[in-house]
């Protein structure tokens, strides 16, 4: 055999309230594409964060090319050849992409030189990156692939990537993919952490199985089925949706010719959106990011206030100027895409984040009720199953699913007439994810409209009875889910189609080029 | 060598136990500052630790100091929370004493008693008024509201000398640039015979346990503090900001002008160029030391006193120069900052490390 590109042995980690390793070992040959599979919280990313060299591991070591090297911040690991591609992304949102590339870089080359790098590297993987936008003007997608390039700049040996297709259309998914094989046959290994079961059997050669930061098995995921990969994360499967025949009420919310102008010099502008929420249905809103769905977010929770009068209704009432507490009021709960810092306050407990959209713990003159606000937490805590140390526990010290769980569960709880629900299960685990798509669902066949956005076409097609796609700020026309093909759901995602309001895709280069990368 | 590491969970303790490290840090470099001034480093710590709080009358005194600066640093906590930097309590103080001494000036020796609530609610609306300058130009044209409340203290200064030097001197006054001395019942009433201490400290625990019931358990003051703490979450929760910054600029303001109606027609009794002693600046420190919180900003306000009282003991009867109240003042600011990264960190002992295997460097850049 020959020499493993990377060997871990027997890496254990202690932090103080877990232990997020234990005796983990791995090897990855040259040129292999190696799947890291495993729940949130079942120690991956430390695992990742270890051969990164940004957590020093307690006992264990590492091999390079069958050399013992000590990692010890990421600089050395860079040196080691090296690169990862983060789940959250490490970027300056004041600085263009190329400046974010630069500052990172310790070559000595001018910007010019990184942006006309940059460009070639994007363009060698069928990358879409604009180097000379500024960072806070990119979507979440865009965001990524602005790391994916600045890891590969550096030519590595080893690349890791962290969930890297949870912002991505399914086309984009296999042009990642068709970068990830070619950098492969070069003899780049490839760490690819993920939950997606579909993908790892897709692209990986080998598969290593975290659970509770222990190895439970080292497969072949190329002959193995959904279901027994996911008996070793979980040690069960996945429990299956129920979807059962809608009953449609009446109209719950309304978008009558809604046009807002960008906010910001790269927003998406919206452009006629017009679409019909029926009590009792769930809608899926599918399209890359960066095509209008922060704006039409913006302005369906009322952060957003500059939609004309008229262009929004709720059971008929004109919101187009309400703020959020008064179309909370109306019964109209959501759920922001980012979690810590606009769906929860982080440094504040579960308790005091309950009356960020509730407000059941207040009495007279705005006296908050303490005990009530722990009583409504611990209530949410308990129903929605969330891992949490207890109403007292701080919105940050909850991982990405738990808290995502107690979001959900604090909006869903609030009984809305409708639901409006931004990427319900961006990077939650398999358990979480289920729980929360069930949750929406029994809304749903409460007699709630629901209306989700999300970058995963997978769950809109398990989730929704009707999908549209927006794209450019358009939105196309809605087809039944059980018609909706997922060639024909890509293609609309492009900006192909006709919204009947004189939309030309061949006049939408923009959306073409997004779509593609 | 020691090592920096970052801490799992932000340490509570360490939040508590970072003043005092701080305060025994100051102590340790002030024993340093005598002893190379050629003083007497125990006589030194004597005149800011224990002859500041050795009697009654010593405690009454540091009562009369920490009481503006109790007020001020408790608005100045609702503001920092809320992510807005009012720089500029100090200018908020001078026009509470401003609008306090304008009402004093009309009152005769017949006035009523309840004089002093007209004036206090005066000095209330000058220190307002005041911040409200700082509210609307940050609000309509989105000035820094750091530099606009600082310079206002200037503005401020200015405007008291104005009057003064000007339409508000004493005729009787020998030209000197003070106003005529308050009549007797407008005197803040003093709690005991013999004693400078008034009624301001009964007024600054009522407004400790306002302070503490705004932030802790009104929905109003959760609000403000969701702005600075989050604001795309405050905006989710369609908290308004405007409203936040409002709120903590008035608060603060009135606060600070009510330090400064409390100073003018208590302790000073008359308006003069020398009303303003920095309390707007100290309660800054005031504030941080005590962890932004109503209760702890109390306990930072006693030491502060102290502080004030030791080193005007130090320029009496050790000829040191006043002007070491303010580097205390200023060493524990700077200690605190320092150990509040061991709040986030911990220290720990690293063995120097064999060095790595030697990492080859990556291959050829294309």
């Amino acid at each position: 055999m020959t020499t493993p590109r990377l060997e871990l042995i027997g890496i254990s980690k202690q932090y103080p309230a877990v232990k997020a390793n234990d005796n983990v070992s791995l090897k990855v040959a040259p040129g292999e594409i190696h799947a890291l599979l495993g729940e949130n919280g079942a120690g991956k990313s430390t695992l990742m964060k270890i051969v990164f060299g940004a957590v020093q591991p307690d006992e264990g070591e590492i091999r390079i090319d069958g050399k013992t090297v000590q990692i010890r911040n990421p600089h050395e690991a860079r040196a080691l050849g090296i690169a990862m591609v983060f789940q959250h992304f490490s970027l300056f949102d004041t600085l263009t992409a190329a400046e974010n590339v630069w500052l990172g870089l310790d070559t000595g080359e001018s910007l010019a030189e990184v942006t006309e790098r940059i460009r070639k590297k994007a363009a060698v993987y069928g990358l879409d990156v604009d180097p000379t936008r500024p960072v806070h003007s990119l979507s979440v997608g865009e965001r990524q692939r602005v790391e994916i390039v600045r890891a590969l700049l550096s030519d590595p040996k080893v690349l890791i990537l962290d969930e890297p297709t949870s912002v991505l259309t399914p086309q984009a998914v296999q042009r990642l993919f068709n970068t990830l094989r070619q950098l492969s046959q070069e003899g780049c290994s490839i760490l690819y952490i993920s939950h997606k079961l579909d993908e790892i059997r897709e692209l990986c050669h080998h598969c290593t199985v975290l659970r509770g930061g222990r190895v439970t098995g080292e497969v072949d995921p190329r002959s193995e089925s959904n279901a027994s990969l996911s008996r070793l994360m979980i040690g069960s499967e996945p429990p299956q949706l129920v979807h059962r025949e809608a009953k449609l009420g009446g109209v719950a919310l309304e978008l009558k010719d809604l046009s807002l102008p960008p906010d910001s010099a790269y927003g998406v502008a919206l452009k006629h959106v017009s679409l019909q929420l029926r009590a009792g249905e769930v809608l899926g809103i599918a399209g890359v990011s960066g095509n209008g769905q922060q704006e039409l977010l913006a302005a369906l929770s009322g952060e957003d206030l500059r939609a004309s009068a008229g262009s929004i209704r709720l059971f008929g009432t004109d919101i187009a100027r309400a703020g959020p507490t008064k179309r909370r009021a109306l019964g109209l709960n959501f759920v922001p895409e980012e979690r810590l810092g606009r769906g929860a306050v982080p440094m504040q407990s579960l308790a005091a984040n309950t009356l960020l959209t509730r407000r059941e713990p207040l009495r007279a003159l705005g006296w908050i009720d303490v005990k009530a606000t722990h009583a409504l937490a611990t209530k949410l805590i308990e129903r929605f199953n969330v891992k949490a140390g207890g109403s007292g526990a701080a919105a940050k010290s909850l991982s990405g699913g738990n808290l995502q769980k107690f979001i959900v569960g604090r909006e869903i709880d609030a009984a809305p007439k409708v639901l409006i629900v931004a990427q319900p299960t961006w990077g939650v685990d398999v358990g979480a994810a289920a729980q929360i798509r069930g949750e929406l669902l029994a809304l749903r066949d409460a007699g709630c409209a629901v209306l989700v956005i999300s970058e995963e076409l997978e769950e809109l097609f398990e989730l929704s009875d009707r999908m549209v796609v927006i794209a450019g700020g358009r939105l196309s026309p809605s087809v039944p889910a059980r018609e909706a093909t997922i060639e024909r759901i890509g293609q609309w995602m492009a900006g192909l189609f006709d919204d009947g309001a004189g939309g030309n895709a061949a006049a939408q280069p923009k959306e073409t080029a997004h779509a593609q990368a | 060598m020691l090592k920096l590491e970052s801490r799992a969970a932000p340490s509570g303790a360490m939040a508590l136990a970072s003043p005092l490290i701080a305060l025994a840090v100051t102590v340790v470099i002030g024993v340093l500052l005598f002893v190379l001034l050629g003083k007497d480093p125990l006589l030194g710590l004597r005149m800011f630790f224990v002859e500041p709080v050795k009697s009654g009358y010593a405690w009454s005194e540091i009562a009369v100091k920490a009481v503006p600066l109790v007020l001020i640093a408790l608005g100045l906590s609702l503001c920092f929370r809320a992510n807005v930097w009012n720089i500029g309590a100090e200018g908020q103080y001078i026009l509470g004493a401003i609008f306090a001494g304008g009402i004093a000036m009309q009152a005769t020796p017949d006035s009523p008693r309840a004089i002093v609530i007209v004036i206090l609610v005066a000095g209330i609306v000058g220190g307002m008024g005041w911040a409200a300058i700082t509210a609307l130009l940050r609000d309509r044209f989105n000035a820094n509201e750091i530099l606009v409340s600082l310079m206002l203290v200037y503005v401020a200064e200015m405007v008291l000398s104005y009057l003064v030097y000007g339409p508000w001197r004493d005729p009787q006054g020998f030209n000197f640039p003070q106003t005529v001395t308050f009549a007797k019942p407008t005197q803040v009433p003093r709690l005991f015979a013999g004693l400078r201490v008034n009624i301001g400290v009964i007024v600054a625990l009522v407004a400790v346990v306002g302070m503490t019931i705004f932030l802790f358990r009104l929905f109003r003051g959760m609000q403000a503090q969701v702005g600075g703490l989050a604001p795309m979450a405050a905006r989710y929760g369609g908290f308004s900001s405007r409203s936040s910054l409002w709120t903590a600029l008035l608060t603060s303001g009135g606060l600070a002008g009510l330090a400064g109606a409390l100073e003018a027609t208590g302790p000073l009794g008359q308006l003069t160029p020398y009303v303003p002693v920095g309390y707007g600046f100290a309660a800054i420190i005031v504030a941080f030391v005590g962890r932004l919180n109503p209760l702890g900003i109390v306990f930072s306000a006693v030491l502060m006193s102290m502080f004030y009282i030791g080193g005007e003991l130090a320029q009496s009867r050790m000829q040191l120069p006043k002007s070491i109240t303010g580097v205390f003042q200023g060493l524990l600011l700077f200690s605190l900052l320092a150990s509040d990264t061991l709040i986030l960190y911990r220290l720990r002992w690293v063995a120097a490390r064999r060095s790595p295997v030697k990492t080859t460097p990556a291959r050829a850049a294309t």
